[in-house]
């Protein structure tokens, strides 16, 4: 009797497999991202103001899961990049590639709400703080990764390049993460992720995470459109190949 | 293994300082930053003493980036690459040497020429040689960090400028605690303060991981 097939991670490592699964998965996550964000902007919304900043702090909502996603992009093409070296999974790559640009516009949007916060409240616009610095390292990293996956023309030699460069710079993560705790500046320290719980009210908080969990949605569906885009500009450069060899 | 070693970094000097080599130039790059800057700012002696030692550490970071192709481009050229992966020798050591060898033709100059330059801003005389030192702790810590960067776009066809973008987030803390260090130095005469400490154990921790990662990243570029 023939047993039925069962689901292994290692079924995923088939490009043909992942774009059959991608194309539930994608509007999948994008019918859940949507309402996520319109609810929880909502709630960011009828939240009352703060007492000493007003109405401005609302862009907290775009503000921090932006940072959040910006670190958590990070270290998931981190683990891409060991995917690449240590296990050689063919997909790895192509999200690490694929994700370094949203990393990139994440880093930005973080950097850009924050200094449109920023004036209004501290009253100036950048400030070279430990925070907003290692943030600013870590967009100059992401533009460092997306220029070498450019220089090099075959992807498979870029892909184990890209990997060790990416590698290397998973170490300003940690510092980005910390640098409100060893340096005090201007911007304040961790009021959610906590050993000792979040310090927020739960009247912020709770539109927070929804708006987060929206933002992580959404860049779930993004990045598989990337990825099925790669896969097929993969396709498309070997099938060229081909045609050129056998044109000769 | 010391032997080849030597080997390694007396031909990479021999090769840096003759013909074609380009040894000079990354000091007279730092010079011509160092002369750029009272243009641009206007000759006001005391806000250029003031931001001398800035300006030197910029200037010798800028310089330190340039020749980072030099250190595997033109033996990736030539072939001498392929023959230094044959070499029964770990890879790591290699880039080891090699790097030592382009700190010391393009680093150690610019160390040397510090105090001269330090001068033409009107940095106080004491304050010289805590920028040199300074400066001699900082440079090998960016040429360890640039050996990944080299060895990373050592296949790549001008890949200087690459190379500069790459390099430049990791070489920011150095840059942060050696002014740091710089300043202790000569605001408090706190020569080997917190500072101090720090930009040591970030050239010891560059000594270490710049040449594993150079070695890994060689190692793919020659699809092994």
């Amino acid at each position: 009797m023939p047993r039925t097939p069962r689901m292994k991670v290692s079924d995923l490592a088939n490009p043909n497999r992942f774009v059959r699964m991608s194309n539930w998965l994608i509007p999948l996550f994008a019918v859940i991202a949507v309402p996520l964000l319109a609810y929880g902007f909502y709630l960011g919304f009828q939240a009352p103001a703060e007492r000493d900043q007003g109405t401005v702090f609302r862009i907290m909502f775009v503000h921090v899961p932006s940072a959040w996603l910006a670190l958590s992009i990070y270290t998931m093409m981190a683990l891409a990049a060991l995917g690449t070296l240590v296990w050689r999974h063919p997909l790895a790559d192509v999200a690490q590639k694929a994700a370094a640009p949203f990393g990139a516009a994440f880093a930005l949007i973080c950097l850009v709400t924050g200094s449109i916060w920023g004036y209004p409240t501290w009253g100036t616009f950048w400030e070279w703080d430990g925070r907003l610095t290692s943030m600013l390292v870590l967009f100059l990293i992401y533009l460092g990764i997306i220029s070498l996956w450019r220089a090099f023309e075959e992807p498979l030699q870029a892909a184990k390049a890209v990997a060790i460069l990416t590698l290397v710079g998973f170490i300003n993560i940690p510092i980005v993460k910390f640098s409100v705790d060893w340096w005090s500046g201007l911007h304040q320290k961790a009021s959610v992720f906590r050993l000792d719980g979040p310090t927020m009210h739960p009247a912020y908080l709770h539109p927070l995470l929804i708006c987060a969990l929206g933002f992580s949605f959404l860049f779930a569906a993004m990045l598989m459109i990337a990825m099925r885009t790669e896969i097929t500009r993969r396709r498309v450069r070997t099938l060229t190949i081909f045609a050129a060899q056998e044109a000769r | 293994m010391t032997r080849a070693i030597f080997a390694i970094v007396k031909r990479d000097l021999a090769l840096s300082f003759r013909a074609g080599g380009g040894a000079g130039v990354g000091v007279i790059f730092f010079l011509a930053v160092v002369m750029v800057v009272p243009f641009a700012i206007g000759p006001d002696k005391k806000l250029l003493s003031q931001i001398g030692p800035a300006i030197l550490w910029s200037g010798a970071l800028l310089a330190s980036l340039l020749g980072l192709d030099r250190i595997f481009g033109a033996d990736a050229e030539d072939g001498s690459l392929d023959l230094l992966l044959l070499a029964p020798l770990p890879l790591e050591v290699i880039a080891f040497a090699k790097a030592f060898a382009h700190w010391l033709s393009t680093g150690l100059p610019l160390v040397a020429a510090t105090p001269l330059l330090g001068l033409l801003l009107g940095v106080e005389t004491g304050a010289l040689f805590a920028i040199a030192l300074m400066l001699l702790i900082g440079t090998p810590a960016i040429a360890f960090l640039g050996l990944i960067g080299a060895a990373l776009a050592a296949t790549l066809p001008r890949s200087g400028m690459l190379i500069a973008v790459l390099i430049v987030p990791f070489t920011i803390p150095v840059l942060i605690f050696g002014t740091a260090a710089t300043t202790a130095a000569i605001a408090e005469g706190l020569l080997f303060g917190t500072a101090f400490k720090l930009l040591c154990a970030l050239l010891l921790f560059s000594l270490v991981i710049g040449p594993i990662a150079a070695a890994a990243a060689l190692k793919i570029g020659r699809g092994t």
